[in-house]
């Protein structure tokens, strides 16, 4: 009897939720999807169509290939990649060590060291680069592909509250039987411990690799030879050149969309899930 | 460092050698990085906020003349009221991520669809996102073809990039596109983490979705929120991407960081761009105390049922209370 009362109402519900989240989508992908036509659209045509029409074909690349030439774009994603890899390998085990440091051992200075971190996160990464660009300076680090990487990882304060609230929850039982049974503490660590951080590294492994992979602001400051730009700093060609030629712009740009959108696709539920999880830092 | 006479190399294969040998290697490269690239800057950074400098050259002391200057010259001023359009979307973006994590909440067809499309914008580089929306933008392209396709005359659509009156909230509005189906992801995160048979339950006692929504989504997920909220003041002001790349911080759309980037890089005022940077930062942690306060006094940090304003209600009554007794014995 109530639930005949209520359909009609639910029936408006409904309609309203998809026209809303269809118009969500539809805005969440317009602005992508017109570069997509621009991109495969040959000068002329772009130079006489609208923006909203489609191209005449779907295969002409012309315009990725020459994106892709001009900014130098395998270098950028060699580049790239390098950095991704040895970014995010080093800052898991920083986090992880200095995390289980942190939380299984009292020593004198243990709160302090968590309290240092913890204002440093407060701290705009921006901000103190111009102090930091001078430090980078005199150790020789600018132009060098492994100061870049070290900034990164010195930055690094995310993945090191990930790590730190998830120790929270392994039992400390789990150690103490472990060393009973005659195991070292490094071997409670790496044998024991680490495999069960699982979650906490792919959440970091997502909110770390999102953010390097989308770093620009000091990839330009510290890689200014073109020899070392990565994508964000390659893409980042085009203010120049070519000005308002936005059929390349265009291409460079989804270039740059294309691997980390495959990666999404793939890794759809570790990425949700490690947002979600990276959230209840607070 | 050891006082026995015990060999070293024993006193290093006991419990205890093992543990500081593990405590200094485990934490000596990450307090390295934290020293060299947040702390040593940081304190430089206070250092140089009181001298007139350049990169290279003599250094003045000139005491707090920067600081002064930051709230004196009007590019550093203005920059901080740009930061009220972020703010402005901020609060936009963190309604629309509520709005539309409680529509998915429920079941929904085609759920990974619209998940996918909303948090994709998200993994787009700041750069990326630039050249979209300044495609999107220019004139006569994206955005007025689309209006113009819905009929709107031409000559009533504005210069989104170029116009001082509308062009901050069109490049605020970037934020919004690219942020709210993260935050929108988070939301629902902490919505799922309510046992479903709560909903049920409900719905079963005949609860309608407002009260679903009032009652049981809205307590599960107000700390994430509140979080949010406070975390966005600290965001919007130090937004950086959409004015450095798709205007350069030109027709007084420069944020606080293209600002004070400008005056670090290009004209090299190091000691102003520091002093700048120490009083965001002054921002960001009387806004981070705020929010601590806040949840303490709102919450209770989460331990008690009742928050510590209810606690101070009944404290309070019950002095009135005791007072009144009191009062009424004396005389």
């Amino acid at each position: 009897m109530t639930n005949s009362k209520i359909k009609p109402l639910s029936v408006v519900f409904l309609v309203f939720k998809y026209v809303m989240l269809a118009g969500a989508a539809l805005i969440a992908l317009i602005p992508v999807c017109v570069c997509v036509l621009t991109a495969f659209k040959t000068t002329e045509e772009y130079n006489t169509t609208s923006v909203l029409e489609l191209p005449k074909s779907f295969l002409n690349f012309e315009n990725f290939k020459v994106a892709f030439q001009q900014a130098n774009m395998l270098k950028g994603f060699l580049n790239t990649a390098i950095v991704l890899v040895v970014v995010l390998t080093v800052s898991v085990f920083i986090g992880a060590m200095l995390a289980y440091v942190l939380n299984r051992f009292k020593f004198k200075g243990n709160a302090v060291i968590q309290n240092l971190f913890m204002f440093a996160a407060l701290i705009p990464g921006i901000a103190t680069q111009v102090t930091v660009y001078q430090i980078m300076f005199s150790l020789g680090l600018i132009n060098r592909l492994y100061g870049y990487m070290i900034v990164l990882m010195g930055t690094d304060i995310i993945s090191i509250y990930i790590f730190l609230q998830f120790f929270e929850n392994l039992p400390v039982s789990l150690d103490e039987s472990a060393i009973v049974d005659g195991c070292t503490y490094f071997g409670v660590f790496f044998k024991i411990l680490f495999p069960l951080l699982k979650p906490a590294i792919v959440t970091s492994l997502v909110l770390k690799g999102v953010g390097v992979y989308n770093e620009y602001y000091m990839s330009n400051l510290y890689l200014q030879s073109s020899e070392l730009k990565t994508i964000s700093t390659a893409l980042y060609k085009f203010t120049g050149p070519y000005g308002n030629q936005y059929n390349y712009i265009c291409a460079g740009v989804l270039i740059t969309i294309i691997p980390i959108l495959i990666l999404f696709l793939i890794f759809q539920k570790q990425v949700y899930g490690g947002m979600a999880a990276g959230a209840v830092k607070g | 460092m050891q006082k026995t006479r015990k060999p070293f190399m024993q006193w290093l294969k006991s419990r205890k050698g093992q543990k500081c040998i593990l405590i200094f290697t485990f934490m000596f490269v990450p307090l390295l990085l934290l020293f060299v690239f947040t702390y040593l800057p940081f304190f430089k950074m206070i250092e140089f906020s009181f001298y007139k400098m350049k990169y290279i050259g003599p250094k003045t002391f000139v005491g707090l003349d920067n600081y002064i200057d930051v709230f004196r010259r009007s590019e550093c001023f203005k920059s901080l009221q740009v930061s009220i359009y972020y703010m402005g979307g901020a609060v936009v973006q963190l309604a629309l991520a509520l709005f539309f994590a409680t529509l998915m909440v429920f079941k929904t067809k085609g759920a990974a669809f619209f998940k996918g499309a909303m948090f994709f914008p998200y993994l787009i580089c700041g750069i990326a996102v630039g050249f979209i929306f300044k495609f999107f933008y220019a004139r006569g392209f994206v955005l007025d073809s689309i209006l113009q396709a819905f009929g709107m005359n031409p000559e009533n659509i504005p210069m989104w990039l170029q116009d001082r009156s509308i062009n901050n909230i069109s490049l605020a509005a970037t934020s919004v596109w690219r942020y709210t189906g993260q935050n929108m992801i988070l939301f629902l995160g902490a919505m799922m983490s309510v046992d479903s048979e709560l909903y049920e339950a409900a719905s079963l006692d005949g609860a309608n979705k407002w009260h679903q929504f009032r009652y049981i989504i809205l307590p599960s997920i107000k700390s994430i929120v509140v979080l949010n909220l406070i975390l966005s003041i600290s965001g919007s002001l130090s937004a950086f991407e959409p004015p450095y790349v798709i205007t350069n911080g030109t027709m007084g759309t420069g944020t606080y960081f293209v600002i004070m980037n400008r005056l670090a890089h290009e004209s090299q005022k190091v000691g102003l761009a520091c002093a700048m940077a120490i009083v965001l930062l002054g921002i960001i942690v009387l806004c981070t105390v705020a929010q601590k306060l806040f949840f303490k006094y709102a919450f209770d940090d989460g331990t008690s049922d009742e928050s510590r304003a209810a606690v101070r209600k009944r404290k309070k009554a019950e002095k009135a209370a005791r007072k009144a007794m009191r009062g009424g014995s004396a005389s």
